[in-house]
């Protein structure tokens, strides 16, 4: 589903990414951690299509096509979807109008007619269910006011109402509360199928005692530096960074 | 041959006045030409604004009044029946309809009418014959004190009819008012007339005045409307500008509250090529509340300038201000918004703000705010800012599937929406966003809801 091979990004001259290698096939759940300024928002943003960031090598393919010959907009009509670490508010465009709005572009793209009003809302309404999420955050104009978790369950939302084929969530759990964190992974759960997948960003193990990986990886330094199965984060829980930065240090040293 | 003196525009209008008086009072009454003549007085003194001129620093008037337009002194006999070319396109909004025609109240069939509430609207003319006390009481009241606008004593000096709404003490009027006001003719025209409001004590309105061409010829106008909220009395007002790009069009609003009461205006600005809105509210009692909106959409070679005057002259009242721009192309724009806190108006809470978003390097916008308070215990905020598109709110939108032009679109009309939103007529608010949002996507073409779609 997703091939990325020897990706290379930064911004303005400065690199973040340093040779990313990463195979995502259908029904796989991925997580990925990785201290602070390790680059997995940046590898986020950089599938998503965000065009500050400047590739300078690589290939990435997204159901066998280039991803970077696709509109960030034609990436998510693919079936890619971004949870992202920090949701953008959009004070004036209601949440209602927004995601009319993106599922008809998804619907039109796979060549169906616009949803009707009613069918609209009863599928906003069963979306909303899935997530748990407040009737009256949907009432308000997109993430504005939202609290950092309400901004979370949101992103969840619009994920269960777009469906993707691969979700990347970035950081979904920080800033959600015990039951939060637990509506939102069952929400997650609940969206697995065999055709999809999910990569899931997070620092803390506990996300992956809910949604649980078939592999863990460590991105350090803009690279993949270890990859195992769901044990590797307990590891990582009991050992910390040190563990993994010295291992690339006396690596490098050799 | 008469030897070709060279006179300035400004000698041209006493001139035009002056060999006109007998046809501007005879299609007038008595009220509006009482006081002609010190209005003429007080223009001669002014005369145009200029630049230095603090007010209209970004605008050239002068040169808007140079034009070859011409001016008609008597009302038009049409033949046509209005409703025929002009079908309001806002079919669930059901208003006493009035309209009037290059400035001249069209009696349809009436010059006036009277409801069983004591409801009043109709011509200012013939309101100043049946009713010249309520009429002389407010007439030129307001506007009469406007000691350093030209355009003011102008049109005070010229004005020979327009809209007057009387609401009488504690009706509150079940549905809106609408007034449209039509320009169409087949010469390039000047146009100055004039509008009173008056909201007893303890009653409420809501108004819509429209403004539209209907051919394409260039038009100028030059229009004061003056209302008066009296005690505890709430109005609501909204005015939307839907005039083609060869139009210039002047407006000066000047409001006046009594104790306890509210206004509220909310000005639209579609359409217009030159479009110059000015606004003077008195808070002349305590505890009254008042609200000025403005938005304004603003392409190509347009320009929109407004200004907004709020005076606190009495203690606990409340202002709020919000203006927002969105100028594409070459567009240029201009705010300015003065607040004036007396010393006597202590408690005072006075808001402004002014966002204007540019969609081109080329845009350009002048934002002053002017703040002068001498009471003490005030509380007063202003803010301006002059932005681009939110690029990651656009980044976000698409990441969901939206086009990047869809994108831009949603967050230009969210920026709009915020202004529209203000408005209290449900189906007038729903067909605004619609208008704006049509505006937007460039399906608007001057005048839409025009059969003829002119220029
Ligand atoms: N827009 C930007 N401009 C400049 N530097 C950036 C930008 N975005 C990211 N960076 C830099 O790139 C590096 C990687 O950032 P990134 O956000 O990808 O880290 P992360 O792994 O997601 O960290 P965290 O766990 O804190 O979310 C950091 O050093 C960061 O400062
Ligand atoms: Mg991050």
């Amino acid at each position: 589903m997703l091939s990325i091979k020897n990706l290379h990004a930064g911004i303005n001259g400065n690199k973040i990414l340093n040779g990313i290698n990463l195979e995502v096939k259908a029904g796989e759940t991925h997580a990925i951690m990785g201290p602070n300024g390790s680059g997995k928002s940046t590898l986020s943003a950089v599938l998503a299509g965000r065009d500050i960031f400047e590739v300078t090598q690589g290939e990435i393919t997204f159901n066998g096509k280039n991803i970077f010959d696709m509109s960030p907009e034609q990436r998510s009509r693919e079936g890619l979807f971004l949870s992202f670490q920090y949701p953008v508010e959009i004070p004036g465009v209601s949440m209602v109008n927004f995601m009319k709005t993106a599922i008809n572009e998804h619907r039109k793209y796979k060549g169906l007619e616009p949803l009707s009003a009613s069918d609209f809302l009863k599928l906003m309404r069963d979306r909303k269910e899935l997530v748990e999420i407040d009737a009256a955050l949907t009432n308000r104009a997109v993430n504005e006011g939202f609290s950092g978790g309400e901004k979370k369950r949101n992103e969840i939302f619009q994920m269960a109402m777009l469906e993707p084929k691969l979700s990347i969530l970035d950081e979904t759990d920080s800033g959600l509360d015990i039951d939060a964190l637990r509506i939102v992974a069952n929400g997650v759960n609940k969206l697995k199928r065999p055709d999809n997948a999910t990569i899931v960003i997070t620092h803390y193990q506990r996300l992956l005692d809910y949604i649980i990986p078939d592999f863990v990886h460590i991105l350090y330094n803009g690279r993949i530096v270890k990859t195992g199965g769901k044990e590797l984060a307990l590891e990582l829980e009991e050992k910390g960074y040190d563990w993994i930065k010295n291992t690339e240090e006396s690596e490098s040293n050799l | 041959m008469k030897p070709t003196v060279n006179i300035s525009p400004k000698e041209d209008f006493i001139n035009l006045y002056l060999d006109n008086l007998d046809l501007i009072t005879e299609n007038s009454s008595g009220v509006l030409n009482a006081v002609r003549q010190s209005a003429l007085e007080n223009f001669k003194l002014l005369g145009f604004p200029g630049l230095k001129n603090e007010k209209y620093k970004y605008m050239k008037v002068e040169a808007f009044f140079t034009g070859d337009y011409e001016k008609y002194f008597t009302p038009k006999r049409i033949t046509f029946n209005v409703d025929d070319i002009f079908r309001c396109d806002i079919p669930s909004l059901d208003t006493h309809l009035a309209l009037t025609l290059n400035g001249f109240y069209l009696s349809n069939p009436h010059p006036i009418s009277e409801f069983e509430n004591g409801v009043i609207v109709g011509s200012l003319a013939e309101a100043a014959k049946k009713y010249p006390n309520v009429v002389g009481k407010y007439y030129n009241s307001l506007s009469g004190n406007d000691a350093d606008d030209g355009l003011v004593a102008l049109n005070t000096a010229f004005a020979q009819d327009g809209v007057f709404i009387y609401i009488p003490k504690g009706v509150r009027v079940d549905k809106p008012v609408q007034i449209i006001n039509l320009l169409m003719s087949d010469e390039q025209q000047l146009v100055q007339y004039r509008n009173l409001i008056i909201a007893e004590e303890g009653s409420q309105v809501e108004i819509a005045i429209c403004d539209h061409t209907l051919s394409p010829e260039k038009f100028l106008s030059n229009v004061v409307t003056e209302i008066f909220t009296n005690g505890n009395a709430s109005i609501d007002l909204v005015c939307m500008q839907n005039q083609h790009n060869d139009t210039a069009q002047f407006t000066h609003i000047f409001g006046q509250q009594e104790k306890d009461s509210k206004l509220v205006t909310n000005t639209i600005s579609l359409h217009g090529g030159t479009i110059r809105n000015n606004i003077n509210i008195l808070l002349n009692g305590e505890g009254s509340e008042s609200h000025t909106y403005g938005l304004s959409l603003v392409d190509r070679t347009q320009h929109v300038d407004m200004y907004s005057f709020i005076e606190h002259a009495k203690p606990n009242c409340t202002s709020f201000e919000q203006y927002k721009a969105i100028l594409d192309d070459q567009a240029t724009g201009a705010f300015n918004g003065r607040i004036l806190v007396r010393k006597d108006a202590q408690k005072t809470q006075a808001f402004q703000s002014n966002n204007n978003l540019l969609l081109t390097a080329d845009a350009r916008m002048f934002t002053k705010p002017q703040l002068e308070i001498y009471a003490d215990d005030v509380k007063c905020s202003h803010g301006a800012t002059v932005g681009q598109l939110d690029l990651e709110a656009k980044f976000y939108m698409q990441s969901r599937g939206i086009s990047e032009r869809e994108a831009k679109l949603l967050l230009m009309f969210g920026f709009a929406h915020d202004v529209v939103g203000h408005i209290k007529i449900e189906a007038l608010r729903d067909r605004i966003d619609e208008l704006v949002n049509k505006r937007l996507r460039g399906e608007l073409s001057r005048c839409h809801n025009c059969p003829m779609h002119c220029y």
